[in-house]
């Protein structure tokens, strides 16, 4: 009975896929990379197995075509570009028909339902609006669910706190960083979580830890914080998001996910590796196995929110992001876990990886908050406390250096976490 | 009495830096130490107002803490402290660090002390009449 339901999601989910292949076929990038490993027609998928043979999409491909080579519909049909961040390199422009909007914003506003967000809720989206997909992907979402959204994108951090606590806003939406800039300058303008009505936070566009989200939780006064994600080459954020349950991020249904090594074997379901996206039905700018650099693992089923489907676990880490250092892999999230476990330390901070001869040095610089000021014994004691966590954690000796608060840059967008001064000496 | 215990980074110049916003902010240091580490240090200071300071401190980006500590007055002779600490290590007050200065012209020696128990503390000052200066 099992075997046979998954047969039919299975034969489903092929015949999808062959028509997202049918459609990259009519772009000629696509068309001479398929050729090369003897595809030249959709009919030419007949399992799971053929499909998996199809050349992997990367950012690079997509620079190549810079800017818009990979669209597979005349511009005509194209209602809306967005471009993505370029916080590592080049930008990349990708385009919606009317129909790919309509996705987007029903893939959104179902997955805040899920996150128990009412027509009755106030969402301030505090992503930026303009070429980056954030601020429009929430917002069109957002209105369509019928919540009223207050359109504040990022930059006046002090006019998102008189919102919250003015209009008295229910639900906010922005990067995990930016969520603890606004609570930070709420608290500077003597404002507690006590006078705001948050409930619910949807936050993403960089990887954050369970730790984070119980500190975002406590300092907003939210129920709960929720992470969502997505990147603009897929369609933008809600790609994948958390329910209420908090059972993973559930896949939006428009998505075929896959999990690689490093060597780009497909992972069974559990696995942690590389999130290998394709997209169903989408139309101006279909994905076809593009390799999203996030780290993560997935699962299949049933969640108490009635979703059913592919859930990712929260994001580990990107593929870029990680750093070997004396031969260890470290993921920034890793030291963010153990700095928030530590109290008397706001949750801020660089990671300098540099070389002195041939060793890799790491040094973690850590904002003190006022509590853990005055004995010299105490402060000393919270920086081995931390060290000796960091160390345990990634089995490899860090250097922890207490900075005095604000001196780590604050970002609006993306936050930069990590300084390789290794880089250019290699 | 209260203390402010600012963290400053061990940068160059950052000290010079923050006892000049102090001299911007028209603050007089009555009483001053630094502890210091290889990466950072601790400045504590006893000046007039402490709290409004501590605000002022805070708006510029400082790290402040406002510490209670015990402000007392000892003889300005050879063992005019150690008599008055023996008295209070006899009553189990533990004395986390202190600094002394010298008065203008007084005859008295001043002392910061900071304690692990502020009871004890209490009830030690009280049972000696310890010198607590006025203001």
């Amino acid at each position: 009975m099992e075997e046979k339901k998954s047969d039919m999601i299975l034969e489903g989910t092929l015949a999808q896929l062959r028509e997202t292949v049918r459609r990259v076929l009519e772009v000629p990038y696509y068309r001479s990379s398929f050729a090369r490993v003897g595809i030249g027609a959709a009919e030419d998928i007949r399992s799971l197995a053929d499909f998996q043979g199809i050349p992997l999409t990367e950012k690079e491909d997509l620079r190549k075509n810079y800017p818009i080579g990979l669209f597979a519909e005349p511009l005509k049909k194209v209602v809306r570009i967005q471009a993505s961040s370029g916080t590592t390199g080049k930008m990349t422009v990708v385009g919606y028909t009317a129909r790919d909007i309509e996705m987007w914003a029903t893939a959104v506003a179902d997955a805040l339902g899920r996150a128990g967000v009412t027509p009755d809720d106030i969402v301030q989206v505090g992503y930026g609006y303009g070429l980056f997909t954030g601020g429009l992907g929430l917002h069109y979402g957002s209105e369509k669910l019928g919540a009223l959204t207050i359109p504040l994108s990022g930059g006046n951090t002090e006019r998102h706190v008189m919102f919250l606590r003015d209009l008295k806003s229910t639900v906010l939406a922005c990067t995990p960083s930016y969520a603890l800039h606004i609570a930070e300058t709420a608290s500077e303008m003597g404002i507690g979580p006590e006078a705001f009505c948050l409930r619910v936070g949807i936050f993403g566009a960089e990887p954050w830890t369970e730790a984070m989200r119980g500190e975002i939780q406590k300092r907003l006064g939210l129920d709960r914080a929720l992470d969502i994600y997505g990147l603009s080459e897929i369609m933008g954020p809600g790609v994948a998001m958390e329910c209420a349950h908090m059972n993973g991020l559930h896949l939006a249904p428009y998505f075929y996910p896959e999990i690689l090594d490093e060597k780009g074997v497909v992972l069974p379901l559990g696995c942690q590796g590389e999130l290998v996206l394709t997209s169903m039905g989408k139309e101006a700018f279909p994905s076809i196995r593009y390799r999203t650099k996030d780290l993560t693992t997935l699962s299949y089923g049933r969640c108490p929110c009635g979703f059913y489907g592919w859930s990712l676990s929260r994001v580990a880490g990107r593929v870029d992001d990680m750093l070997i250092i004396r031969g260890v892999n470290v993921f920034p999230s890793q030291i963010e876990e153990a700095i928030l476990s530590v109290g008397g330390i706001e949750p801020h901070y660089l990671i300098v990886v540099s070389r002195q001869g041939a060793l890799d040095n790491l040094e973690v610089q850590v904002e003190v908050s006022e509590e853990a000021v005055d004995e010299i014994s105490h402060l000393e004691e919270l920086r081995q406390t931390l060290q000796q966590r960091i160390n345990k954690i990634l089995g490899l000796g860090a250097r922890v250096r207490l900075v005095e608060p604000m001196s780590l840059p604050r970002t609006e967008g993306k936050a930069v976490r990590v300084r390789d001064l290794r880089k250019g000496d290699l | 009495m209260l203390q402010l215990s600012i963290f400053l980074e061990n940068a160059k110049g950052r000290l010079a830096q923050a006892l000049s916003v102090l001299a911007d902010l028209n603050v007089n240091i009555r009483a001053l130490s630094l502890a210091d580490t290889k990466d950072f240090g601790v400045l504590r200071l006893v000046v007039d107002d402490p709290e409004r300071v501590a605000v002022l401190l805070k708006e510029r980006s400082f790290v402040v803490k406002v510490t209670k500590v015990w402000f007392l007055q000892v003889e300005d002779r050879p063992g005019g402290l150690a008599d008055v600490l023996d008295k209070l290590v006899e009553r189990g007050v533990i004395v986390e660090y202190m600094y002394g200065f010298v008065e203008k012209a007084g005859e008295l020696a001043q002392i910061v002390l900071r304690v692990r128990d502020q009871a004890l503390m209490e009830d030690a000052v009280g049972e000696l009449a310890l010198g607590i200066p006025q203001g």
